[in-house]
């Protein structure tokens, strides 16, 4: 009952990210969660709404507007630190890996925020993760264009089947140690260049 | 099969090529201040002392302090105060920091919203010539004009707490009598957002680096008041910022370092240097934008007013002359000074300690002992003088121009108690001053 009434308040420009945060938190059972996103009303929006953890990712460069925040505390009602205790050197290494900060009011139980930022940790993490095997697919879909280009040029240029082509790249690239897209890419170029 | 052995020999020159130089990973933020770094990984410098510098930008203070407390930079180009607040345990997650190196100086400057300074024209009577006391003193007018007709309060930005753009910003303010907590509201806004920002009406002034001022003016929306030669022309700035343990660790890559930053700084200062510096900045990966109006800054020209007034400021941007990277204690001292004149920090015997323990001269001298650049002497040195000073060094005498601050007052770090005292108390009730 007294976990809902935790107030969360996250600052993150990327909307993906943030609906991603959001759920865990909600699946959680923290109700009151509000994004928010930069504007030079950000200062404004966050003493109205006051709340009890704020999330924020390290991309955005309002971070330094928090910290100015939390400085001068006639801003917000209740002083803030980033995070429970300034000892808690783990939690907050964690946090700046996955690219993120909290900042928490003071006070505040550590057993009440620790699943918060665990939870924007491990939902960051995700992100990241996602991000890279999409990046990674997208690669290797450019992979294989070139490669299908290059066995094109190939085939028609000297007369070899798929296979053949296939082959003599395989080849090329076992001989110079370097990836078959790379010497499939070095081709298309030279291809263009002389015109064929 | 003659050009498959020429490609193969290509490839091998390509992969076996080595490259044992150290990596050291350095944090910065896009201001034109980088120059030094830069300069010392694009120009060999680096290079030279066997190391190799991975510069990585960054968004924001908070973030350099917590990627450099964590490892993931070696080093860091930092604000001056930062270090100092750390050392003194101040701000979210502080863990100490040392000084060894000043970046340079110069760079900062304070520019108020075109409206807000025709206001200023108009009530005092100014014509674009004034000083920057002068300036103030209208801006003071204007706040209580502002005052009298029941119009909100002004809204001044700077770049992070502990900044010399907070202290500097709060300086000129105070030096007119304008108390920055009471009569106006102190703010943070990124230096890339400054310009965005004013031209929102969100704020109608701030203090930031190089190049930021200029582009808000460029843009027709900010009109310099003040630049930081006007405030103090000593003022720390930029500095190197090292963790104890990493120092103590890699005694010797610290000293090659500073060894490159020395010569790179020396660089930087040559005119003839300052086309090629400009192109380096200019791009995307340091401080990007463009190449003549990073050019026109390092050339000492400043375009303070959308109306076309450029002022010349010598040494806008000072990078190794008159010991500009000696990391003075006086100046550390000074920074602390400040965080007690606005409720920052509480003034102490331990805590003058804490913030002297932030400059290391010691490093600097340790790893320049050696070379044709001239030390000082001594750690500390009266700041603000009205007069040409000359200090002791390894190399002899030395002499320093005038650096006054704009209030006439100097510092004496020997007399930090007296010097705290003779401020009036900052507006900020003293329930408040107990949270910071």
């Amino acid at each position: 009952m007294k976990q809902n009434a935790i107030r969360v308040v996250v600052v993150d420009d990327n909307a993906v990210r943030a609906a991603i945060l959001v759920d865990g938190l909600r699946e959680a059972g923290i109700e009151g969660v509000e994004v928010i996103e930069t504007s030079t009303q950000l200062v404004r929006r966050i003493a109205s709404i006051d709340p009890d953890v704020i999330i924020i990712d390290l991309e955005n460069p309002s971070r330094d507007m928090l910290e100015q925040m939390f400085q001068v505390s006639r801003v917000v009602s209740r002083p803030v630190a980033m995070f429970v205790d300034q000892s808690d050197q783990a939690m907050i290494r964690a946090a700046v890996d996955a690219g993120v900060s909290a900042y928490v009011v003071d006070g505040l139980k550590k057993a009440r925020v620790k699943p918060i930022v665990d939870m924007a940790i491990s939902r960051f993490e995700a992100f990241e993760r996602l991000q890279r095997e999409l990046a990674e697919a997208r690669n290797e879909l450019a992979d294989r264009k070139i490669i299908d280009r290059a066995k094109g040029i190939l085939m028609r240029s000297r007369n070899l089947s798929e296979e053949e082509a296939y082959a003599l790249l395989r080849q090329a690239a076992m001989n110079e140690k370097r990836r078959i897209a790379e010497i499939a890419r070095s081709l298309v170029t030279a291809a263009g260049l002389l015109g064929k | 099969m003659t050009s498959k052995l020429v490609d193969r020999r290509i490839a091998a020159a390509a992969t076996v090529r080595p490259d044992s130089n150290r990596l050291v990973r350095v944090g910065f933020i896009p201001l034109l201040d980088i120059a030094v770094l830069v300069a010392a990984e694009e120009q060999g410098f680096a290079a030279r002392e066997g190391l190799s510098l991975q510069l990585i930008r960054d968004v924001s203070w908070a973030n350099i302090r917590d990627r450099l407390a964590f490892r993931q930079f070696d080093v860091a180009h930092m604000l001056a105060p930062m270090t100092v607040a750390s050392c003194l345990g101040l701000g979210s997650n502080p863990s100490p920091t040392l000084a060894p190196f000043a970046l340079g100086r110069g760079g900062n400057a304070v520019t108020l919203s075109v409206g807000l300074y025709r206001d200023m024209q108009a009530l005092a009577g100014l014509d674009g010539s004034e000083d920057a006391l002068t300036n103030a003193r209208a801006l003071a007018q204007v706040i209580a004009a502002r005052r009298q007709a029941g119009q909100r309060p002004l809204v001044f930005a700077m770049t992070y707490p502990f900044s010399s753009h907070n202290y500097e910003f709060r300086y000129f303010m105070a030096a007119a009598g304008i108390d920055p907590d009471r009569d106006v509201t102190m703010t943070v806004v990124p230096p890339p957002l400054t310009a965005d920002a004013m031209a929102a009406g969100a704020i109608d002034g701030f203090c930031v680096n190089a190049p930021w001022n200029m582009i808000a003016v460029e843009r027709g929306v900010g009109r310099v008041v003040a630049v930081k030669a006007d405030i103090w022309p000593a003022a720390p700035e930029k500095v190197l910022g090292v963790r104890p343990d990493w120092a103590e660790a890699q005694p010797e890559t610290l000293s090659r370092l500073i060894v490159a930053l020395d010569g790179a700084a020396r660089w930087c200062d040559e005119p003839g240097n300052r086309p090629t510096l400009a192109a380096m900045l200019a791009e995307p990966a340091y401080v990007g934008g463009s190449p003549e109006l990073i050019g026109s800054l390092l050339a000492d020209r400043f375009l303070v007013d959308p109306d076309g007034t450029v002022r010349a400021i010598p040494d806008y941007l000072t990078f190794h002359r008159e010991a500009a990277n000696f990391p003075w204690v006086s100046e550390a001292l000074w920074l602390y000074a400040q965080m007690a004149r606005w409720g920052q920090a509480a003034f102490s015997e331990d805590g003058m300690k804490a913030a002297a323990s932030a400059y290391r001269p010691d490093l600097y001298r340790h790893a320049l002992g050696r070379s044709a650049t001239p030390i000082p002497i001594l750690d500390r040195k009266l700041e603000g003088s009205d007069r040409p000073v000359e200090i002791a060094t390894t190399q002899g005498p030395m002499a320093l121009r005038p650096d006054p601050f704009i209030d006439g007052r100097s510092f004496d770090s020997e007399r930090l108690a007296d010097y705290v005292a003779r401020f009036p108390a900052s507006g900020m009730p003293a329930s408040e001053r107990d949270h910071i």
